[in-house]
């Protein structure tokens, strides 16, 4: 059963505290405020008791699935584990009660950290400079491309107008490109990967730039990278390296080394923050030297020892985010790095490689998998052939796989791959929990075919049944209580 | 190959996997049908296109006026699995909306073909129409999307 709304158990007159009488004299509102400035009637805030209020929300925790709970292998959203000493760190004083206008000498240890992870993150990318202003993933898209738009007018290259995004990347993509007021131009690929002659025929001189997913949506290392970058910038072009999937790769290859211009990194997903409703995300921004004037400002800069706000950065595209980005979650990915070191996050990359290729290797045969291996963080196999067979769909297995406690993974995307199902693992899951996985797959592509049925009104033991998502989207019921 | 086979819009109609392809309009590589009515054109997405999709919750398309160029985008078609662009498949300007689907979006997996049609566009140019595939060319395009 769903959980009641608050508005629903209130009763009049029902208080969690009872405040003792006011010792100075009572006044009316309206003696304070203005008249016009009044509301007309009180507002309607559900009343109830202290006890009340903690069951609602220890309820909705319990109907609330985490990854503290169970495997959650959401493809494209790197759900992995997230250590709790982070979040010891980024609880303590010093970082999580700093007023962010606190001038920069009484804010040393703050800058310091900052700085110093965005020097890691540029050298984990082959990177020369970085910010950490953008708010997440797409925020850092948006931030790469307007600086390649500042970058070409900076050099009086003004007709450039667009910007090529390959079928297989992030669906942000085509997304900030028409923020940054471009047109994306989509190019298809073959076999999972670019295809070289669409790209050279999509290249041209009004072409600003190229944004390219890599490890791309599908799990596949683009094998062409250094030719891509190759092509894109003899076109005059700027290569920009999404980022999302850095998990797979850390320590092993650095976009930098590819040739690219700017890259985004996700600290939510590679450096193990809570995200997923659990908390904000960041999306940190690297670029090569002839990029760095164009970066957000304020910058931190350190002179003769001591760390500061610099704003002079007059071909900057100027602020991207309030204050200095999700501040909190830079201390948690910085914990996070500190813990690993570099071998450590070697190890973390080869573990999610090998967990990804396990399992497709696991289930190659119960599902399709319409884009041979090796793959890299995750996989997506394919429910197209079960569906012609016995109709059941991809969403009716992410539907069952609720009922054995396994966050559904991601479905229908890529939408390169009918019936997708996209896994990712993630290294912090154990061979245990990977091979109990894959004989629940195993079980409901049986079930598929002696009992539909019981598929198609799947999930059975969650606190909501199957919701009626279409219902929901066309008339949506916006109001509660 | 495709059968011929009696559907309800026209007298004959092809059909590849289930889906219904009349062949009194032409059709778009991504999925567009282009119907002629003297120098208008009707436009909808075919019984194909909305079977991918699955349920559709929201259209965005062009207010009545707006000019409009084959091969760019017309507007965007939302179901619970993704969005997608629609592209116009004839230049010219557009004349009417599907104001209905608004509020019943549903027509269009409904009756993709009838009550489901997106915009009218009036075409300076109808000789664009040729440049579209017809419903056999379109069944064969079906056929080879879905492997």
């Amino acid at each position: 059963m769903p959980q009641p709304t608050l508005l629903s158990i209130a009763q009049t007159g029902k208080r969690c505290t009872r405040l003792p009488a006011g010792d100075v004299p009572e006044r009316d509102l309206a003696d304070l405020v203005p008249v016009h400035h009044l509301r007309e009637a009180s507002p309607r805030l559900p009343e109830v008791s202290e006890p009340e209020i903690a069951r609602h929300y220890a309820l909705l925790a319990r109907d609330t699935f985490n990854i503290d709970r169970g495997f959650y292998p959401l493809g494209s959203c790197t759900m992995k584990y997230n250590p709790k000493v982070n979040e010891r760190i980024a609880a303590m004083p010093g970082w999580a009660l700093l007023h962010p206008d606190t001038p920069a000498p009484h804010a040393q240890g703050t800058l310091r950290l900052i700085r110093e992870l965005e020097g890691w993150l540029a050298e984990l990318g082959g990177m020369d400079a970085a910010t950490l202003q953008p708010p997440a993933g797409a925020a850092g898209e948006f931030c790469c491309v307007r600086m390649f738009r500042a970058y070409h007018d900076s050099r009086g290259d003004e007709r450039r107008t667009r910007i090529i995004v390959p079928d297989s990347a992030h669906g942000t993509n085509p997304a900030s490109v028409t923020r940054c007021a471009y047109t994306a131009t989509t190019i298809r690929s073959s076999g999972g990967r670019v295809d070289l002659g669409e790209l050279g025929r999509a290249l041209g001189d009004d072409v600003a730039g190229v944004m390219l997913t890599n490890p791309n949506t599908l799990g596949l290392f683009e094998t062409d990278i250094l030719q891509i970058v190759q092509m894109v910038h003899a076109a005059g072009a700027m290569a920009y390296y999404d980022g999302a999937n850095m998990n797979a790769i850390m320590g092993y290859a650095r976009p930098g080394d590819m040739g690219f211009d700017a890259m985004h990194f996700n600290l939510h997903k590679t450096f193990a923050t809570p995200h997923g409703g659990g908390g904000p995300g960041a999306g940190p921004v690297a670029v090569k030297e002839h990029l760095a004037p164009f970066l957000p400002v304020p910058r931190a800069v350190e002179r003769d020892g001591a760390l500061d706000w610099d704003w002079d950065y007059p071909q900057s595209i100027g602020r991207v985010h309030s204050y200095h980005g999700n501040f909190l979650v830079a201390v948690r990915a910085y914990a996070y790095l500190l813990t690993h070191g570099a071998e450590g996050l070697r190890r973390v990359s080869e573990a999610a490689v090998l967990n990804a290729n396990y399992l497709a290797e696991a289930l190659k045969d119960t599902l399709d998998l319409p884009h041979a291996g090796p793959f890299m963080h995750e996989c997506v196999l394919s429910a197209q052939s079960l569906a012609s067979e016995t109709g059941i769909r991809a969403l009716d297995i992410a539907k069952a796989l609720i009922d054995y406690g396994v966050h559904a993974p991601t479905v229908y995307f890529p939408l390169i791959v009918k019936e997708a199902i996209m896994v990712e693992p993630t290294e912090t899951e154990s061979k245990a929990t990977l091979d109990w996985f894959i004989a629940i797959v195993r079980e409901i592509v049986e079930q598929a075919r002696s009992d539909p049925q019981l598929l198609r009104e799947a999930p059975h033991h969650a606190s909501v049944r199957r919701v009626d998502e279409a219902t929901a989207a066309r008339h949506p019921k916006l109001t509660w209580g | 190959m495709p059968n011929h086979t009696v559907g309800g819009h026209s007298d004959i109609t092809q059909e590849a996997h289930g889906v219904e392809i009349p062949d009194d309009r032409r059709y778009g590589q991504t999925h567009e049908w282009a119907k002629q009515e003297s120098d208008l054109v009707r436009v909808g997405i075919s019984d194909y296109a909305q079977g991918q999709l699955g349920d559709i919750v929201f259209l965005e398309l062009p207010e009545p006026g707006r000019p409009v160029q084959q091969g760019e985008p017309l507007g965007t078609v939302e179901s619970v699995k993704a969005v997608c662009d629609l592209w116009a498949p004839v230049s010219g300007e557009v004349v009417e909306m599907n104001d209905e689907l608004a509020d019943r979006p549903e027509l269009v997996n409904e009756d993709p073909y009838g009550q489901g049609w997106m915009v009218v566009i009036r075409t300076g140019d109808v000789s664009e129409l040729a440049s579209l595939m017809d419903a056999s060319a379109y069944a064969q395009h079906c056929e080879e999307s879905a492997t």
